[in-house]
This record gives C-alpha cells, structure tokens and sequence, in this order.
C-alpha cells in the first residue's frame, strides 16, 4: 500500500521521490534475470537467424559466405515449392484444427458433465496427448503400411486402399494423426472455459423454457467466446509449424505433403544452406506473427479477458 | 555411456538424500541441493561439450560408417586392432539406418569441425561434397597408391574429385535384375526396360524397383538416364539435360500406370522390394545382392529358384548403365591423428576384408582380385556379372551441390505413375539449375 500512495505522490507532483527511485531501480533489478533469459534464449536465436537469412551461406562452400540482403527472401517467395507448402500447411491447419475444435468441444461438455468416474473419464482422454508425438505418428504410419498395416484387412476398408501411397491420402492419415494426437488439449482448455459458464444462467435459461441446443448456442457459447478463441490460436499456430507427424507419416515431405516447416528444415540440415534456411525461418515466423495478430486484433482474442471475466 | 549412467546414479541418490533432508527439516537440505545442481550441470556438459560417442584418448580412432548388419565392418575393426597392437585402437560408432539421416549427422559434425570424427565411412556420393567443402584429407603418395591400384573403374572414379583423391573405396554395390527362373523362364542380360515392362504384364507379375521419394529414386533415374547416353552434370560440372530425361521418365512412368507397378510403388525402398520378391508378389526385382543371403532365410528352394540378368537396358542399342553404390574410407580434417587414420583406414580395408565384407554383409569388394577368391566365388553364383556391372556402373553426379540435385530429381520424377515425359526435360532442368545455385525451385 505504501508503494502505491508513494507512487501515486510522485504522479501528481511528477518528481520522484527517493524511496520510489530505489523502488524502481529494485522492480528492474528482478526483472532483469527474466528479461535477459529472454533475450538469450529467444532474442538471440532469432536476431542471429535474421542476420543470417541475409547473407548466401552455405556450410559447404564456406568461402562463397556474402551479404545479399534480402536476396534469400526473393528467392523463397518467387518459388512454387514455398506457395505450394504454404498451401498444404493451411490446408492440414484449416481442416485439423476445424475438427479438433467440434470434437474437443464434445469431448469438454463430457467431462464437464461426468457424473461418476470423472477422474478416469479425463485420464483416459489426455492419454493421446501424453504419448510422444514421434511414437504416435510411427504408429499411424504403420496401421496403413500398404503393406504390414492392420487398417486394410478391417471391415468396410478396400484391400486394396493404401493411402500412403498418394498425396489425398497421405494428408489424411497426417490430419487424423494430428487430430488424434490433440484434440485432448483443445478439449482441456474448452473446459477451462466450459468451467466459466454459470450453472445459474442455464437454470434461468431452462426455467424461461429454452431446449437444450438453445442453452448451449446462446448462453455456453458466447460466454466461452475467449477460452474458444485461445484454444483456437493456440491450436492454429501449433498446427501451422506442424513437423513430426508429416516427417514420420510421409518422410521428407514426399508425395506432396511437405509443409514450410519440413522445407525449413530439408534446406537448414539436409542442404546446410543457412542461409536460405533461415530466410524460410524467419517466414514461418513471421506467418506466425501474422496468424497470432489476426486472432489477437481481428478477433479480440485476449489471454487475459479469461481471468478477467472470471472474477 | 557408463559417465552418464553413473552421473545419473548420483543424481538419484542426492534427490533421494535431499528429500530425506527436506522431510526431517534438516539445513543440509540446501547443501544437498546445490550438489544435485552442480551434479546436473556435470551432466549437462558431459553431453554436450566434452562428449565422445566413440572412444577418447590419444591413440583412440574413431570410425563413423552406417551400421553394417553382417557384422563384417565390426570384424574388420576388432582385426585391425588386434593386427596395431595398441599402436591405436579403432572405436566403431555407427550411423542411424536411414541414408538421408547418416549424411545429415556427418555433415552436421563436420561442418561444426567436431574432431571426434577420424575416419569416415563415406557414402559414393559424398566425395565430391565433402571435398569441396574442405572437410576431408586428400590421399596422397603412399595413401594414393594404395587407394586406387587393382580397384575396379567405378570405385576408383568414385573417390576422384578435381584430379585428386579423397577416399579409399572399401565396399562397393550394384544392382542385378532378379527374377525367378521357374516361373518365367531365362532372361537375357541385354533386356530393355520395355521389353521387361510388356513381359511382366503378359505374365501378370510386377517388377520391384525403389522409387519411393529417396535417394533410391535418384539410383534408378541417374541409371535409366545413363542408359540412354546421357549425363545429368558433366565432368566439367555442367548441368546436361538433354531428350534421355524424357527417355528415363517414359520408362518409370510406363511401368507406374502399368499392371506391373507394384502395390506400394509411390513408398517401395529396397527393403519392400526385397519382401515383394520373397512373397511371391513380383517374379522381377531390381535390388543390391543383399537380397540373395536373405533369401536364404525364406528357404533353400526358394534361393535355387532365383535367376540374375545385367539391369536393363534403356534402348535397344546401347549397354545398360548399372547403378553404383558403396563405401570409401574419407579422413576427416578435423581428425587429431591423421597418419593413424590413414593406417587404421587401409588396414580396414584390406583385400582380405573386403572378402569378409562380401561373405558376412553382402557387400560386392572394390578390388578387382578379390572377386576371384575363392570366398566370393562361392558367396556369389554371380560373381562374374556383379564385377562386370560394377566396372561399367554410371556413377551418379560428382558435384559439390549433389544433395541438392539429387532432392531436385526426386521431386521430379515422384510419384511414378504422376508424371509427365513430356515436359520433364525443361522442369528438371529448371529444377537442377536452381538447385545447384543454393535456390529452391
């Protein structure tokens, strides 16, 4: 309390008194710790990736490193290979991250309603989450093996469909792995949100006589707008970097299922050319950025609004 | 790494004290702490900086080469070692089983001069890369001799790189066209891929080829081009492509909308060609000799069953250009002891070794005598064919940018039954050009 009235004196005479100095400089002296954590292992690697995207820097021809400006970005975005990666990544983001949303939103409203057994109910939905994304992946890839996989000799399936083997069905088999694999955290935070309903608007909405489709698109869901818009951004920028199900499922991206963060990494590691890998780097990010600011400014996504209306 | 485990052990037993310590209210509770962060620490740069996969210590040499399962390279280093008697000891460290990943980890260590790395077992394609790239030692004198003297045409070239020598070629490989004798007959060794196409579809069977989106797509379009006289780059280095593109994309994208593409043929890689063989899906194969010890294993009957014939001709008039692969033993620059490497290296790679390599893994020797033991006679029938395929292989292209060529010439050809002769001559080389220059395309 005595910090705020000191602060609160200094505005309205606008000199800062001693005790406020001090207890500045102390509020900059804890941040410090996190802001320069930050700056190390966050600020660092992307101010280094951007300084090298602009340079031709190859590790094999080390002699041939030059500045070449923006050269690198020119290069990636005049190319069909990057459009067309661009254009799998929102197609695999768009569709997974849709069904994720209806699926994880049912999954929520079970939990929320389980009446006995909540604890297993919920444990056994987040087991998918907990299983290492490499293993899951290996595991799909090898239920539709044309030739080993166990989906093919299944009822109602073809003998002879094998989806691995052509880029439709290659893109499906990374959806339902990815949807799979995360639909449980998007069902965890909806219920975060679900948590934020009140029951008491839902009895003033069943005593006014509303069916039970109309409590939940007029009362739950405008109230759970927030938690559905995070759950919604977070799952979007996760899907959009998407690496290791495309990298297990189809390797190397074949069969048209490479996705800009598989090409970021076929030219940062396969090629060494840093330099253009890093341009592809930086790219991403910046979609990243872009895709965080439509949810943010468009939307009126807030992390904050959450806790805000809570209370 | 018995450092880590007994780091770790210690780990365990300080969390475990310092729990102890928190539960009876103890002050040593901090002291015990800070031990276990400095113990984590001790891990942390244990892994990180002062690590070694192989061995350490100043006579210690170690060999990076893909995990030969036969056991012959494991044979050759414990034979070497015994023969140095302590003059240096040669650790085997052995790469992940994926071709793409083995280069990868290399590169990535050569590249950040990691002087762990002494000898490396270089895949064919590599030379050119790794010594333009400054990474690896030039034999030289002595070293040349005994790299190049008695080798076969293809090895030899195959550790060339700017009128130098870069590696000594250990093992080598080719590809044979397999089929199976009692249900189609004999099979000439000058049959064209048409002519293999249209008999695979009358008898109703399927050829296995590698040509899923890897490397082995690279083996099979560098070949078929070859086979119709052309040179994807030259040997001044110069990208070349000319109508065989076209010839080579008709020839894979016949066989992928025909009856004799195998299921699977968009993911095949040699190991689901080999079990198509053996399964009795396809009466052809196009595969490395590997296959013949391992059908050993399906059955004696099944062994006897199996025919060779020179891989396919692409026209009619002009020898086939089998494929090469194989091992060359490259010295890392980075290595600290360099005049062992090179000992240990020629050791390693000894007539006698390579015969072994060839008995236990399969792997066809790089010396021209060796075939004539009487240890490969009698592990290849075919002995003969698998010299003369080796001697007349069409090396893929020696350039310094190859990773990058052979990314774009996979993309271009995949899938299989998806493409277009027609225009693939100006897309691949499109394709190459940019590729080669650091672009994407």
């Amino acid at each position: 309390m005595e910090a705020a009235t000191a602060t609160q004196d200094t505005r309205r005479t606008g000199k800062k008194s001693d005790r406020a100095r001090s207890e500045r400089r102390l509020a900059y002296m804890l941040c410090a710790p996190a802001v320069i954590a930050m700056l190390i292992v966050t600020g660092y690697p992307i101010g280094y990736a951007f300084y090298l995207s602009l340079q031709k820097f190859d590790l094999r021809f080390p002699d041939d490193k030059e500045f070449v400006g923006f050269q690198n970005y020119a290069d990636v975005l005049t190319s069909s290979t990057w459009w067309s990666d661009v254009a799998v990544t929102s197609i695999i983001t768009l569709i997974s991250v849709s069904i994720e949303l209806v699926l994880g939103m049912a999954i929520a409203l079970v939990m929320h309603r389980a009446i006995f057994g909540r604890g297993p109910v919920r444990a056994a939905i987040l087991v998918p989450y907990g299983i290492v994304t490499v293993v899951a992946a290996f595991a799909w890839r090898y239920a539709f093996d044309p030739a080993s996989g166990f989906v093919q000799g299944l009822p109602l399936i073809s003998d002879t469909a094998a989806p691995l083997t052509n880029q439709a069905g290659s893109l499906l088999v990374i959806i339902l792995a990815e949807v799979w694999k995360t639909t449980p955290f998007m069902a965890l935070l909806l219920l975060a949100g679900l948590a934020l309903v009140p029951d008491e608007m839902h009895e003033a909405g069943k005593v006014d006589g509303a069916s039970a489709w109309q409590r939940f698109t007029k009362i739950t869901l405008p109230l759970m707008r927030p938690a559905i818009l995070v759950a919604l951004l977070f799952r979007t920028l996760d899907a959009f970097r998407i690496f290791d199900n495309v990298f297990i499922i189809q390797p190397g991206g074949a069969l048209g299922t490479e996705t800009v963060s598989i090409l970021g990494y076929n030219v940062l590691i396969n090629r060494v050319n840093l330099g253009l890998g890093s341009a592809i780097s930086i790219l991403i990010f910046l979609a990243v950025i872009l895709i965080a600011v439509f949810f943010v400014k468009v939307l009126g996504t807030s992390t904050a609004q959450q806790t805000g209306e809570a209370t | 790494m018995p450092a880590i485990e007994a780091t770790v052990t210690s780990l365990a037993r300080w969390g475990r004290l310092a729990i102890g310590e928190m539960r009876r209210g103890s002050r040593r509770i901090r002291a015990a702490l800070a031990t276990t962060v400095v113990a984590g620490l001790a891990v942390l740069t244990g892994c990180g900086v002062g690590g070694t996969e192989g061995g350490s210590g100043r006579n210690a040499i170690n060999f990076y080469a893909f995990n030969e399962p036969g056991g012959s390279y494991d044979k050759a280093v414990e034979d070497c070692n015994k023969e140095a008697d302590g003059k240096y000891t040669i650790s085997y460290v052995k790469l992940p089983t994926d071709a793409n990943q083995q280069r990868e980890l290399v590169v990535r260590r050569l590249a950040a001069e990691d002087d762990d790395i002494d000898i490396i077992g270089m895949d064919v394609i590599w030379t050119a890369e790794f010594a333009a790239a400054k990474w690896i030692l030039p034999w030289e004198g002595e070293n040349e001799r005994v790299a190049t003297e008695g080798k076969l045409e293809g090895p030899s070239r195959s550790v060339e790189f700017e009128d130098r020598v870069w590696g000594l070629p250990f093992t080598s490989n080719t590809q044979l066209l397999w089929y199976r004798k009692n249900e189609v007959g004999k099979v000439p060794d000058d049959i064209t891929w048409d002519q293999l196409i249209d008999d695979a579809v009358e008898k109703e069977t399927a050829i296995e080829v590698q040509s899923a989106q890897y490397e082995g797509l690279t083996v099979w379009i560098n070949s078929l081009i070859a086979g119709a006289g052309g040179q994807i780059v030259t040997e001044a280095g110069d990208v070349k492509v000319d109508s065989s593109a076209a010839k080579a994309a008709e020839i894979v994208s016949k066989l992928g909308t025909s009856k004799a593409a195998p299921p699977g043929m968009a993911t095949n890689k040699e190991d689901e060609a080999r079990i198509g063989f053996e399964e009795e899906r396809s009466f052809y194969e196009i595969n490395y000799p590997f296959i013949y010890p391992s059908a050993e294993a399906v059955g004696k009957k099944f062994q006897d069953s199996i025919g060779w014939a020179r891989f396919p001709r692409t026209v009619a008039d002009e020898p086939s250009r089998p494929p090469l692969g194989g091992i060359n033993l490259g010295i890392s620059k980075y290595s600290e002891t360099p005049d062992l490497a090179f000992e240990a290296a020629k050791c390693m790679a000894s007539e006698e070794h390579q015969a072994i390599a060839a008995e236990l893994g399969g792997l066809p020797p790089t010396t021209e005598s060796v075939y004539e033991t009487k240890k490969v006679q009698d592990a290849y029938p075919f002995a003969d064919l698998l010299r003369e395929s080796i001697d007349e292989a069409a090396p893929r292209p020696v350039t310094p940018a190859y990773s990058d060529i052979s990314l774009a010439i996979q993309k271009t050809f995949h899938p299989p039954d998806g493409i277009d002769p027609g225009s693939i001559e100006s897309k691949l080389k499109d394709r190459i050009e940019r590729a080669g220059e650091g672009k994407i395309y």
